[in-house]
């Protein structure tokens, strides 16, 4: 078991510099812990700080405030420490087009987290892991998936790559931005299933940062609901989908097309038409 | 999908530029050892070319052609050696500035910057000036060290960019240590463009040795092209009709100049995708013109307005 604790996180932002220079707060006070084996989802449209969050979580960027403490321990700035948490704490990023290196093949990606982080040595051993690791995320063929460079790929395939690189170091936690936001509608649901899959197999703690208010409920045991850099409301998944309780959830909802309304919009926009025509 | 491509796609261009570059080269390498010593003043002065003497002889009776074999091997080292200085030098004050930003980056643009707006020929010519004795070597090192900071600020805006992609992110949350990044996971992905700022870094430097000698500051005991335009002009070539003394080295200047210019805009082509699309877009929205557009209702698919030039995918 293991926890990985946000507390009271804040992070701002310089904008501007000489004599015009203003503070955007990206993120406001952010709490939140996730557990091994659970899933938690976070919410919210563009800006409203979500990948601050999960840049802070992979340490890309540095607290204003706050803390993230992981297993109840506080993480410090030195480099075996750092290198300590990355160990435990990966992340996914949000453009599979851009998340890996044009040069280098599939393997190169895998090889290097596994050889940082001491999972393997000898290059036997470290093609072995790349193997196991394709497997993990049903790149069948590997040898033929290993040798590939990421143009040779689909978003689909290079999504799994990216996260049998997260996976390579033995994270325990994994920070997903927007993993699917990226693919095409039809692999979407693919990708997601293997990340649910992996998190079921390996007990691995999820955020899952989406704008899909949909798959965060399927997907998620929490949510957490984020605006202008809070988090306005937060709760067990279906309770927060069916029981929303602040205005900014409920417009989230009411944005989401909806099956049930199926071509009540279409209805509304022809009337509107012929009322303006008539 | 956008894809990368390393490597120059087979062009007219690159092709020609390969070929004009590859023989001048060999013709530095291979031909001083089949001449006579270009030091060798024996021959009759002012010979007009002909069997015994391929280009002809000079004032002081040296064989054209064994100046013009050893002066390409001086003006390729020159041109080589001041561009490795360049390249290197552009690497830290560009590549490292890019990635390091903050104040790293503001000491390292300041000199590049700096570098950039002193006029280069004439601080070539003052340090020139000073060092009365000036080896090849020397004059290399002068171009090098003078040389670049027009590269330096294009591979600065480049590893800015590169610096924030999400590649370079994902190998620090993997844990990567920063020289690895730059080396491993930044510098390949500059690549083409290194190569063609070394090109004309090397254009650049043979251009530069030129215009020294040619004003009396070149290296002292070489024979470059650039020297032997300086003793054809002293000598008197011109009055005295002896043009195979003037044209073979300045002719040289030019065409390997635009031999690797040639290299370069077919590197430029990969650099840059823009520049290879703009040809076969125009093509494809020729295309319809030629084929009878009334005549065809059979192409519902193609849109009125000329289809977007996408980047070239496959292939």
């Amino acid at each position: 078991m293991g926890t990985l604790e946000v507390r009271n996180l804040v992070k701002e932002f310089r904008l501007g510099h000489g004599l015009r220079r203003s503070r955007l707060r990206a993120v406001d006070d952010v709490s939140f812990t996730l557990e091994a084996g659970k899933t938690v989802a976070l919410v919210g449209e563009s800006g409203s700080g979500k990948s601050t969050v999960a840049r802070t979580l992979a340490r890309l960027e540095t607290p204003t405030s706050g803390e993230i403490l992981l297993d109840g321990r506080s993480v410090s700035g030195s480099r075996s420490a750092l290198r300590a948490y990355r160990h435990d704490v990966q992340m996914v990023f949000q453009d599979p087009f851009a998340s890996l290196n044009p040069f280098h093949t599939v393997a190169h990606h895998l090889e290097r987290p596994l050889q940082l982080h001491g999972v393997a040595r000898g290059r036997e051993a470290v093609a072995e892991q790349v193997r196991g690791l394709l497997e993990r995320v049903s790149l069948t063929p590997t040898e033929a998936y290993a040798a590939k460079r990421p143009h040779e790929m689909s978003g689909g395939q290079r999504q799994r790559v990216a996260i049998a690189r997260a996976l390579a170091p033995g994270a325990r936690f994994l920070v997903a931005d927007e993993p699917v936001s990226m693919l095409d509608v039809s692999i979407r649901l693919g990708v997601l299933n293997l990340l649910a899959r992996l998190q079921r197999e390996e007990n691995l703690g999820v955020l899952y940062i989406t704008h899909d208010l949909a798959t965060a409920r399927h997907f998620s045991d929490e949510i957490l609901v984020m605006y202008k850099g809070q988090v306005v409301e937060r709760g067990p998944s279906d309770q927060v989908i069916l029981d929303p309780q602040h205005d900014y959830t409920k417009t989230l909802l009411a944005a989401a097309p909806d099956p049930a309304r199926h071509g009540r919009l279409r209805d509304e926009v022809r009337a509107e038409l012929a009322g303006e025509r008539a | 999908m956008a894809e990368t491509r390393f490597l120059p796609r087979r062009s007219a261009k690159l092709v020609a530029g390969l070929v004009i570059t590859v023989g001048i080269v060999l013709f530095a390498v291979v031909a001083p050892f089949f001449v006579q010593d270009p030091r060798f003043s024996g021959n009759d002065a002012f010979l007009p070319p002909s069997a015994d003497h391929l280009l002809g002889t000079t004032k002081l009776g040296y064989d054209v052609l064994a100046q013009l074999a050893h002066g390409a091997r001086g003006s390729l080292v020159v041109g080589l050696v001041a561009a490795a200085i360049a390249i290197v030098l552009s690497l830290i004050f560009g590549i490292f500035a890019g990635y390091a930003g903050g104040w790293t980056d503001e000491v390292l643009t300041m000199v590049t910057n700096i570098m950039l707006v002193i006029p280069g020929l004439p601080l070539v010519m003052v340090i020139a000036v000073y060092l009365q004795n000036r080896s090849l070597w020397l004059v290399a090192f002068i171009l090098g060290i003078t040389g670049w900071a027009g590269s330096a600020v294009v591979l600065r805006s480049q590893a800015r960019s590169l610096r924030s992609r999400d590649y370079v992110e994902a190998s620090q949350v993997a844990g990567e240590r920063t020289v690895w990044i730059l080396l491993v996971e930044i510098l390949p992905n500059l690549l083409p463009l290194l190569a063609a700022q070394f090109l004309f870094a090397v254009v650049f430097a043979i251009l530069g040795e030129a215009g020294l000698s040619f004003i009396g500051l070149g290296p002292n005991g070489s024979i470059t092209w650039g020297t032997m335009i300086t003793d054809a002009y002293g000598g008197n070539a011109m009055s005295a009709g002896a043009w195979w003394w003037f044209v073979p080295p300045g002719l040289l200047i030019a065409v390997f100049g635009a031999g690797l210019s040639l290299v370069n805009f077919s590197i430029d082509e990969v650099v840059n995708p823009k520049l290879r699309v703009v040809s076969e877009a125009t093509d494809r929205r020729r295309a319809p013109e030629v084929a009878a557009p009334e005549a065809a209702p059979a192409a519902p698919v193609e849109p009125a307005e000329p289809a977007e030039p996408k980047a070239e995918v496959t292939a």
